[in-house]
C-alpha cells in the first residue's frame, strides 16, 4: 500500500478549468492568510524553521513505515506537521513541499497545484486540526489524550481529503462517472490509509513527546496543566 | 553542517549550455504552465484529440532534444504518473454511456476517451515539466517564482526547504545505516516503534537546526527579507525562444479547432 502518492497529487487536465481555477483561488486566499497567521506561530523565525520543518516532511514521506499485518504506508504528514508545528505552519508547509514536488519533480500538475493544495493542505490541515481541538478538549489532558487526539485527527484527514477529491471529480470531471459507486470505493480505501496515517503519526508524536515535549506544539496546554510536584523528601519526616 | 550533497533534490538538474538552460527561470516556468493550459484545454472527445496530443508530443520532445534531455530521464520522470495509469485504465469499465466491444470487454465509450485524453494529458505535462526540472537548477526555479511575485515570505521558506532538503535526506540516510548496522530488519510494530523514533528524532534534528540557522541569520543582519541581485532583464527574444513551446502547441490547437 502506497499512499503517499495515491492519496493526492492530481495531475494537469483531471478536473476542468473552472474547478482547477476556484481551487486554486481557494488556496491562494488559504496560503495568504497562512503567511500572516504563521507569524503569531513563529514570529521572524517563519522563513528558517517553516522551511526547515518542510525539508523534515519532505524527507519523512521518503520513510516506509510497516503498518499493520505485512502492509506498510507512506506519511502525507498534514496532521503530524499541524500538531508538531501548528496549523498555520503547517499549512505553509504543505503548501512549500507540494510546490517543489509539482515543479522540481514534475509530481502534481502546474494547473492544478491549487487543487492539490486545497486538498492536502487546506482540507487534510483544516480539518484534522480541527479534529484534533475537538478531541483534546474532550479528552483528559495527558499525553495519552493528546495521542488518541492526534490519532483520530490523522485518521479522518484521509478519507476527508479524499471526499473533497471525489466532490471535485464530481463538480470538474471530464467522465461521468458513477459518483456514488467511486466515493464509496474512495472512502473504503482510504478508510485503510488513514488508519495506517493515524498509527505513523501517533507513532511519531510519542517519539516527540518523549524528547521534546516543549517542540509539540499541540501538547502546549500539557505542559502548563502537570500539577507542581512537591518532591521534598516529607515521608521521611512524617515516619519519624 | 556539514552534510553531503547531491540528494534527490540536487539530481533533478542536469548541467548545461543549451539554449533551454540559458533562459530565465521565471521565462521558462511561464512557457510551461501556459504549455500545460493548452493541453488541459484541448477538448477530449474532438475526434482530432490524438491528433493534437501527437502534436504536443513532438513539440515537448523537440524541445527536450533541443535541452540535450535524454529519453531515460523523460521516462523516469514519468515514474510520478503510475498511480494514474491505474485510475485511467479503470475509466472504460466503470464510466457510464455507450459500450463497446473490444476483445470481448464491454467498455465505455466516453470512458475510454477520457481514460485516454486523461493519461495523454498528464504525460505531456509531465514531460514539459521534467525538460522544466532537468535544465533549471532548484534555486533558479525559486527565484523564477519570486519573480512572478510569489509571496516574499513563501519564497524564502521554499529557499530554505530547497537549501536543506538533500541535507536533511542525508541525516535520514545515516540514520538508516546506523539502524541497519545494529541489526534492524524492521517489519512488524516494533519496527513502527523503531522508524517512528528515527522519525520524530529527524524532526528534532531538523527543527533545531532551522533554530540555529535563524541566529546566524540574525548574527548576520536578517531583518526579515533576503536580499537578491538586480532582476536579469528579459528582452523579447528570449521571451519569444522561451514560449515557443506553448505557442507551437496552441497552433497545433487552433488548427485542431478550424479544421477539426
Amino acid at each position: 500500500m502506497c499512499n503517499k502518492v495515491d492519496a493526492v497529487h492530481v495531475p494537469d487536465g483531471f478536473l476542468d478549468a473552472p474547478t482547477s481555477l476556484a481551487t486554486g483561488a481557494l488556496a491562494a486566499g488559504t496560503v495568504a492568510l497562512a503567511l500572516r497567521k504563521a507569524r503569531t506561530e513563529l514570529d521572524d523565525r517563519t522563513a528558517p524553521l517553516a522551511g526547515l520543518t518542510a525539508a523534515f516532511v519532505f524527507a519523512g514521506q521518503t520513510i516506509n513505515f510497516p503498518v499493520a499485518a505485512g502492509t506498510s504506508g507512506h506519511l502525507i504528514g498534514a496532521v503530524l506537521t499541524a500538531v508538531l508545528v501548528g496549523p498555520w505552519t503547517a499549512l505553509l508547509c504543505m503548501t512549500a513541499v507540494l510546490l517543489v514536488q509539482a515543479v522540481v519533480f514534475a509530481d502534481g500538475g502546474l494547473t492544478a497545484l491549487g487543487t492539490n493544495v486545497t486538498l492536502l493542505g487546506l482540507v487534510a490541515v483544516v480539518v484534522g486540526y480541527g479534529v484534533f481541538r475537538g478531541l483534546t478538549a474532550v479528552l483528559p489532558r495527558t499525553r495519552t489524550g493528546v495521542l488518541a487526539a492526534s490519532g483520530g485527527a490523522a485518521f479522518l484527514s484521509v478519507p476527508a481529503a479524499a471526499l473533497t477529491f471525489v466532490g471535485l471529480f464530481a463538480l470538474g470531471g471530464q467522465v461521468d462517472l458513477p459518483i456514488g459507486t467511486v466515493a464509496s470505493a474512495m472512502t473504503g480505501v482510504h478508510l485503510l490509509i488513514g488508519l495506517g496515517e493515524a498509527a505513523i503519526t501517533v507513532a511519531v508524536v510519542g517519539a516527540v513527546l518523549a524528547v521534546r515535549p516543549d517542540l509539540v506544539h499541540g501538547a502546549r496546554g500539557l505542559l502548563s496543566a502537570a500539577p507542581l510536584e512537591d518532591r521534598r523528601p516529607v515521608a521521611a519526616e512524617q515516619a519519624r | 553542517m556539514g552534510a553531503g550533497h547531491g540528494g534527490a533534490l540536487t539530481a533533478r538538474y542536469l548541467p548545461g549550455t543549451s539554449v533551454v538552460h540559458r533562459l530565465e527561470p521565471h521565462a521558462k516556468l511561464v512557457a510551461v504552465l501556459a504549455f500545460a493550459v493548452v493541453v488541459v484545454a484541448t477538448p477530449v472527445h474532438a475526434p482530432w484529440a490524438a491528433a493534437a496530443y501527437a502534436g504536443y508530443l513532438l513539440a515537448v520532445l523537440g524541445t527536450a532534444a533541443v535541452a540535450g534531455v535524454g529519453p531515460g530521464r523523460l521516462a523516469r520522470g514519468l515514474v510520478v504518473e503510475v498511480p494514474f495509469v491505474a485510475f485511467a485504465v479503470l475509466m472504460p469499465f466503470v464510466a457510464r454511456g455507450p459500450r463497446v466491444e473490444v476483445l470481448g470487454l464491454s467498455l465505455s465509450e466516453s470512458g475510454l476517451a477520457a481514460g485516454g485524453g486523461l493519461l495523454a494529458k498528464a504525460t505531456l505535462s509531465i514531460l514539459a515539466a521534467t525538460v522544466l526540472a532537468a535544465t533549471t537548477e532548484p534555486r533558479a526555479l525559486l527565484r523564477g517564482l519570486q519573480r512572478l511575485r510569489l509571496p516574499q515570505l513563501l519564497v524564502q521558506i521554499l529557499m530554505f526547504m530547497v537549501r536543506y532538503a538533500d541535507v536533511v535526506g542525508s541525516e535520514l540516510h545515516r540514520m538508516r545505516v546506523a539502524r541497519e548496522s545494529r541489526g534492524f530488519t524492521g517489519g512488524g510494530l516494533r519496527g513502527l516503534r523503531v522508524l517512528a523514533a528515527t522519525a520524530g528524532a529527524l524532526f528534532v534534528r531538523s527543527y533545531e537546526r532551522g533554530e540555529r540557522v535563524h541566529l546566524a541569520m540574525l548574527s548576520r543582519g536578517y531583518t526579515g527579507s533576503l536580499p537578491t541581485g538586480p532582476a536579469a532583464v528579459v528582452d523579447a527574444r528570449s521571451w519569444a525562444v522561451a514560449l515557443g513551446l506553448p505557442l507551437a502547441a496552441a497552433t497545433v490547437l487552433a488548427a485542431g479547432m478550424l479544421l477539426g
